[in-house]
């Protein structure tokens, strides 16, 4: 059996395959399906300092091999958060990836030292969320920005400290340069790509924010390209994810410079896909006679 | 410990088409019924082939639990879409993968009065319902015109009293649920209404529950992803300005929890 620990940014996982934020909840759902804690790890529905409501419905489209989303960050607050959720998923024995997304970089300082505090594995710091109007993208698409709100994330971390990256952006090496220079222990992209679905007899669109966030399968080459990029850029590990829905997905992510994967989508078809296609990634390290960390970066570009 | 599970063998005993809109079929579910049934009103999340990502929410029909693993659900929809078509296309002895029983169903008691509020395609959840009370309830039903009407017989053999409407007067009374129900509402009493239709239906059915203070429970559709609670995608505005989700904390809701407006 190949090995399939890897270490991200200092923090061990038994294996390569996580969730993706706002994916799956704070575990609770899936844990009916399958034990959580044989997953790499959790990254949770991302929070913020105070409750949120969210978007009005309709939230979800589908498209051609994917889905469109504007949940708007739906979530009751950093602090029912580790009252309430945290406590049950430490006794799980998962490792614990807290989402974070603030409204100013005071905001993501004082979730870094709460979370922190409260004894979370690892902080993803969320610059991306194109489902929300303050903060969010605004912070993913500048560098200045995104350097700020890092380091400011960084200053008030005990644990390591991961920033999320946004696909809608003309150049995602410039951001990731800039996270880095400031400080950040690893980066995770991509966060979903902006897309929109129109109903032609009602000529409205299906969302009723107009706009959502692309994933699934359809996302997954660009995924992977900007994996690559990233990869090229950083000397910082990356947290791979965008369209994985099989093990070759998750292989392909990590062959382009992935030290560890999320999946997101496949896991709304499939409740059991993240531990198939963790399944899937060991047959193929067996298969290849190479443990998981082996595969990072292992790709032979023409 | 493991509670839910997708069944993805679930074979179709039986296809019928109910009225030249509406498709029923039958399923052999495994112990799905055994496993994860809890009242009448819930739904399945059936994936509708591979080039679609998301599964299909579909209520509930009827459902029995069956010796050895041989649970039978029926499910009956009317095309929406490309899943719905796909779906549609599927013959007996064919095979589909289930996510199921899902939602929280009708709170019912076996003592319990029921008037049984039902319009278009959301008359086949409320056959588990009549069949619960079995002849302890009233229906009124509501479709569009006759060529929509489903499940009548079902119905009059598990119901009291049945009164059915349509808007073009094609068949029973011309016009909308409201006035058979206030009719029934002025002469009966009961313990609950059941609802489950249109949302415009729903509204109406609920502002008579409550001038007749009734208690009320409605079955909400909202558009869904995960179906489990994961990804709040399916989220309905309550009164008291939060959000609940359909597939979670529904689909059944009480009618007076419901923001109307929202």
């Amino acid at each position: 059996m190949a090995d399939m620990r890897v270490d991200l940014a200092g923090v061990k996982l038994k294996n390569p395959v996580t969730t993706a934020s706002g994916t799956f909840g704070f575990g609770r759902e899936y844990n009916s399906f399958f034990d959580i804690s044989r997953l790499g790890g959790i990254s949770v529905k991302g929070l913020t300092l105070l409750p949120r409501n969210g978007n009005p419905s309709p939230r979800i489209a589908e498209t051609p091999m994917g889905m469109l989303n504007s949940v708007g960050l739906q979530n009751p607050g950093v602090d029912a958060f580790i009252a309430h959720e945290l406590p049950w998923l430490k006794s799980r024995k998962a490792v614990i990836i807290a989402n974070i997304s603030g409204n100013t970089p005071e905001e993501y300082g004082e979730m870094c030292e709460k979370l922190s505090a409260a004894g979370v594995d690892m902080i993803e710091v969320n610059i991306s969320c194109p489902n929300v109007k303050a903060g969010g993208l605004a912070y993913g698409t500048q560098p200045g920005l995104a350097a700020e709100v890092t380091a400011v994330a960084k200053a008030h971390s005990t644990v390591p400290v991961m920033v999320k990256l946004s696909p809608n952006v003309t150049d995602v090496t410039q951001i990731a340069r800039a996270v880095e220079d400031a400080g950040a222990d690893a980066i995770s992209l991509i966060n979903t790509l902006r897309g929109m679905v129109i109903d032609v007899k009602t000529r409205r669109p299906i969302l009723k924010m107009n706009t959502g966030g692309l994933s699934g399968p359809a996302v997954l080459p660009v995924a992977v390209r900007m994996v690559w990029e990233v990869h090229n850029t950083v000397k910082i590990p990356i947290l791979g994810m965008g369209g994985i829905s099989s093990g070759s997905d998750a292989a392909q992510m990590m062959l382009a410079g992935a030290a560890a994967v999320a999946v997101g989508a496949a896991t709304f078809a499939d409740p059991l896909a993240p531990i198939r296609i963790l399944e899937e990634l060991e047959n193929i390290c067996d298969a290849q006679g190479v443990s998981a960390a082996q595969l990072t970066g292992a790709l032979m570009p023409w | 410990m493991i509670l839910l599970q997708t069944e993805t063998c679930c074979k179709i005993l039986y296809k019928d088409s109910l009225n030249p809109h509406a498709v029923r079929l039958e399923l052999s579910v495994g112990d799905m019924v055994e496993r994860s049934f809890l009242a009448p009103g819930q739904f399945v999340h059936i994936k509708c082939g591979h080039s679609r990502l998301l599964r299909r929410p579909i209520s509930v029909c009827t459902c029995q639990s069956e010796p050895e693993g041989g649970d039978l659900l029926t499910v009956v929809f009317e095309i929406r879409g490309e899943g719905t078509a796909w779906l549609s296309r599927r013959e007996a002895g064919d095979k589909l993968d289930v996510l199921g029983m899902l939602g929280n169903g009708f709170r019912m008691t076996p003592k319990g009065r029921y008037l049984l509020v039902g319009g278009g395609i959301g008359v086949p959840p409320l056959l588990g319902c009549a069949q619960y009370a079995d002849g302890n309830c009233d229906a009124v039903l509501g479709f569009r015109d006759s060529s929509h009407a489903l499940l009548l017989n079902q119905f009059s053999q598990h119901c009291a009293a049945l009164a059915i409407t349509t808007e073009d007067g094609s068949l029973g009374e011309r016009g909308f649920v409201t006035g058979p129900m206030e009719a029934l509402l002025t002469g009966n009493h009961y313990d609950a209404i059941l609802c489950c239709g249109p949302k415009p239906m729903l509204k109406a059915a609920a502002a008579l529950a409550h001038k007749y203070a009734v208690p009320c429970q409605v079955s909400l559709e909202e558009r869904m992803a995960c179906g489990v609670g994961a990804c709040l995608g399916c989220a309905v505005q309550m009164s008291d300005g939060s959000m609940k989700h359909v597939c979670k904390d529904g689909p059944i809701f009480d009618a007076g929890e419901v923001d109307w407006n929202g």
